[in-house]
């Protein structure tokens, strides 16, 4: 079992930075819904704020790494332009996919809205992690604010969900591959 | 004031609405930003090259790096005017999401390719 260093590296941004991502959105909406609803609900506990206070901040480094390994370490890879003369486009996935007419959308639609259509996720989670630090409990009467931060959150799980299934699709029919070699496990032959 | 307690009228008066409107109305024009930049480094060649910050990332690098700063220039222009004051947040988060849903909208190729 082995696999490469760019493979890796797409593994971490979609499978850890960019899927932790979008889990942790479903418990921050949750939070904020349950907890900050309500003038009148139940007494919140400072222990309870701070653990937001650091989820959701959490959070926005966790989206400031998925659109940064995205844009700087993965999609050079993606993007590169092969030598003249190439037989083979596996290692340039933008150039396979738009090599087919019954792939080129994958680029053309799929990674084009992918890679602007994540980076309204890092601002959005910023400023709701930033806008509860300082006004946590208040924001049950603060209702607009409230309101402000849980649908940015939303769509900021909406823009992961586009972004992650474009990606995951791109990367099923072009991987980004190539680089130096990890043996993870060496298999038994029969 | 408690830790345990809940918030009241008060508290609202002394934590004016005016830090958290800036920063709502700078993550919509941030956000914003992103889709228009996007578009104009796509129809003139001129902005595509001045976008070109780093050369493997192409375009996109001068594209999210301009929108991020521009938000973050706009965020401390809003926050420096309207955090010791109260402010129309209705209008203001009204106005946010609708930049929001417009940077969904028009990173959206088919409809970026309108312009």
């Amino acid at each position: 079992m082995e696999m490469t260093v760019r493979g890796l590296w797409t593994m971490i941004h979609g499978m850890g930075f960019g899927a932790l991502y979008l889990m942790a959105c479903s418990g921050a909406l949750v939070e904020l819904y349950r907890r900050y609803r309500s003038p009148l609900g139940p007494e919140i506990k400072v222990e309870d704020e701070r653990f937001l206070r650091i989820y959701l901040t959490a959070m926005a480094v966790l989206a400031w790494l998925t659109v940064l390994t995205g844009a700087y370490i993965i999609y050079p890879w993606y993007r590169a332009v092969p030598p003249p003369g190439t037989a083979s486009l596996a290692a340039f996935p933008q150039r396979l996919l738009m090599s087919s007419p019954t792939t080129a959308a994958w680029h053309s639609i799929g990674m084009e809205w992918k890679e602007h259509v994540a980076w309204p996720v890092p601002i959005s989670i910023t400023m709701a992690a930033v806008v509860f630090s300082q006004y946590r409990r208040s924001l049950r009467i603060h209702t607009e604010l409230r309101a402000a931060v849980l649908g940015f959150v939303w769509a900021s799980l909406l823009a992961t969900g586009i972004a992650g299934f474009f990606g995951a699709m791109l990367n099923k029919n072009a991987p980004v591959s190539g680089g130096a070699t990890i043996h993870i496990v060496q298999g038994e032959q029969k | 004031m408690s830790s345990q307690s809940t918030s009241s009228a008060p508290q609202a008066r002394l934590n004016p609405n005016g830090a958290g409107a800036a920063a709502v109305l700078a993550a919509g024009i941030g956000s914003f930003l992103v889709a228009a930049f996007a578009i104009l480094a796509d129809k003139a060649a001129l902005i595509k090259s001045l976008m070109n910050f780093y050369k493997p990332t192409g375009p996109l690098s001068g594209v999210t790096t301009c929108s991020i700063v521009a938000w973050l220039a706009v965020w401390l222009i809003l926050h420096r005017r309207w955090s010791w004051r109260n402010v129309e947040v209705g209008r203001v988060v009204a106005a946010a999401f609708i930049l929001l849903f417009l940077s969904f909208l028009l990173t959206f190729p088919p409809i970026a390719d309108l312009f």
